[in-house]
């Protein structure tokens, strides 16, 4: 991997086996995304986005090519080492919040560090971000009785709270209204300013992509624009 | 976070738990009913046959079980004999027993070598021993079992008692009759008994005194030592065999109940399954989530079932007080625990392997 490459991957494919049919998501994907890099990836439905994002993110194997994340060649990763590798290093935020439902806010994020093997009370600098997300007085609370917006500002600290090399959001503001959709994505520009957090989003949404520094577009699995 | 994480999975589905619990503790419950039953009722024979001071029994050679409760066994000519003929012995005692009720039986006594023997019953109220050849005594949990009130005629072996007193228990028999009106209204016993009980003038005779009768009669002889040691579980045919049936029963059904159980529950949480894939919750994880999930349930279902069994004891105690003794026996309630924790662990491995193998991604989108 080039030096300062947060993710680097080369002529990446997956293959799914639907029965006896086999229906190719990535067809030699070619991406590299520097350290430090909030990068937006637009493209329309079935272009290969979400696929890119399991790949990178250690949620399946590619079937070829490949793929370096924090300098780890995840095509040769077992499915252990995969795991370890969404331990500490990525995190992500999805659409749908996914939090788990009978936790605190509080502890859907504790969970995540207990997980990472880290335990005991958040730093004082983790307490600063979850301030910084205005949720420090609502981490007492179940998702049930968080707003959308809330919740997915207890997902994006639930993502970071093991300091990952990548943050992955998947959609972050497609389940939000304008307001929220803003306030989240102000935060997560935040995040790559402040801690220069490399970021790595998926969107329909053009004016969600302006936020990142740069866009590429996805088409039949390819990238077609790496802007 | 583990155990919290499944104390809130408990907490989030309160119906299935309880349920979880009373399915898993039901086993349990019949495990130690069993065993509270037949400590209690072998105790309580044996308490009955101590309280007698007898040091001898003798009965006929073709008596198996500890006290019979046939009515046709030894010729009573020989407790004169044993009066008169064999050395060391200072008294003896024919009675006769007669089933009634299964368990309960019906026991004929000589009021006066009663109570030279065991020095009389204690009579709780009514009248003290029996006066007249109809006179009926029970002890105190027969009179509440039966709803008996002093004075009433009693019905047993198609002959009309006069139930005169209550006796405490303890001593020989829960219902007491004049050997001889039993004697006459069971025809076939006439002139026989079913058991002898010999006092001696020193126990350590008694050695002496069995081979004595061994050799001059045909019939059987122990000392109320061995007989009372028989009272266990392993004396008692089938019983030690029924128990093991019935522990395998108990982890057959918290294996089932805990799998079922287990199994719902990881498809009702695919996606929470998902979600903790992907923030990097290894397979062993899951698959721990799920067993200390079953082993919570177990725990609950044995404390559950340990609760109902003290309900158990007190419907008996309080509806078949006479017919059935029960006893609580703390020392089988961790191997009742023990046994719902092997079937609750086995009923978990089969959902938990199977949550710990779901794929994160498959998961995450499940509805």
């Amino acid at each position: 991997m080039s030096s300062g490459l947060a993710i680097e991957t080369q002529d990446l494919r997956k293959t799914y086996r639907v029965g006896k049919v086999e229906v190719p998501a990535l067809r030699g994907a070619d991406l590299q995304v520097r350290a430090g890099e909030f990068l937006a990836i637009v493209g329309p439905s079935g272009s290969g986005k979400s696929t890119l994002f399991h790949i990178i993110g250690g949620l399946t194997p590619p079937t070829s090519g490949r793929v370096r994340v924090a300098g780890l060649d995840l095509a040769s990763l077992t499915d252990a080492g995969r795991t370890n590798l969404r331990k500490k290093t990525v995190g992500f935020v999805f659409q749908k919040f996914n939090l788990l439902p009978n936790l605190t806010a509080h502890d859907n994020i504790a969970v995540a560090r207990y997980i990472a093997g880290a335990n005991g009370p958040f730093s004082k600098d983790f307490a600063e971000i979850l301030r910084l997300l205005g949720i420090d007085n609502r981490l007492d609370h179940k998702p049930n009785a968080l707003s959308g917006g809330e919740q997915q500002r207890v997902a994006i600290a639930r993502a970071i709270v093991n300091h990952p090399a990548i943050l992955l959001a998947d959609e972050p503001t497609g389940n939000l209204d304008t307001g929220n959709s803003k306030a989240v994505l102000e935060i997560l520009r935040d995040l790559n300013e402040r801690l220069g957090q490399t970021i790595l989003m998926i969107t329909h949404n053009p004016e969600a992509a302006s936020f990142a520094h740069r866009t590429i577009r996805m088409r039949d699995g390819r990238i077609i624009d790496a802007g | 976070m583990t155990a919290k994480l499944v104390i809130e999975n408990l907490k989030n589905k309160p119906m299935r738990s309880l349920l979880s619990f009373l399915l898993i503790g039901v086993p349990v419950t019949l495990i130690l009913t069993l065993v509270g039953l037949s400590t209690g009722m072998l105790n309580d024979s044996k308490a009955r046959a101590e309280g007698i001071g007898a040091d001898l029994l003798v009965r006929a050679s073709s008596t198996q079980a500890g006290i019979s409760l046939s009515a046709d066994s030894v010729p009573e000519k020989f407790v004169n004999y044993f009066r008169t003929k064999v050395p060391h012995v200072k008294l003896a005692m024919g009675v006769i027993n007669h089933g009634i009720d299964f368990p309960l039986g019906i026991t004929g006594i000589d009021q006066d070598d009663f109570n030279v023997m065991t020095g009389g019953f204690t009579y709780l109220s009514g009248q003290h021993g029996l006066r007249n050849s109809d006179d009926l005594l029970v002890d105190e949990p027969y009179a509440r079992q039966k709803k008996l009130r002093l004075g009433q005629t009693v019905t047993l072996l198609n002959h009309d008692w006069h139930f005169v007193g209550i006796i405490g228990g303890g001593k020989l028999a829960r219902l007491v009759v004049p050997l001889r009106t039993l004697q006459s209204v069971t025809p076939e016993a006439t002139g026989k008994v079913t058991n002898i009980y010999l006092k001696l003038d020193d126990p350590k005779n008694s050695d002496q005194v069995e081979q004595f009768i061994r050799e001059n009669t045909s019939l059987k002889v122990n000392t109320m030592e061995e007989i009372t040691a028989a009272f266990t579980v392993n004396s008692l045919p089938g019983l030690a065999e029924f128990t093991y049936v019935v522990m395998g029963i108990g982890v057959v059904i918290g294996f089932a109940v805990v799998c079922l159980s287990m199994y719902m529950a990881v498809l009702q949480r695919t996606r929470e399954i998902g979600i903790l894939k992907a923030i990097g919750g290894s397979n062993s994880f899951i698959l721990r989530i799920i067993l200390v999930e079953a082993i919570v349930l177990g725990v609950g279902g044995t404390v559950f079932g340990i609760l109902l069994s003290f309900g158990a004891w007190w419907l008996i105690h309080t509806l078949v007080p006479s017919s059935l003794q029960m006893v609580i026996v703390p020392l089988w309630w961790p191997i009742a625990g023990a046994i719902t924790l092997v079937g609750a662990g086995l009923g978990a491995l089969y959902p938990g392997l199977s949550a710990a193998r779901h794929d994160p991604i498959e998961a995450l989108a499940y509805e």
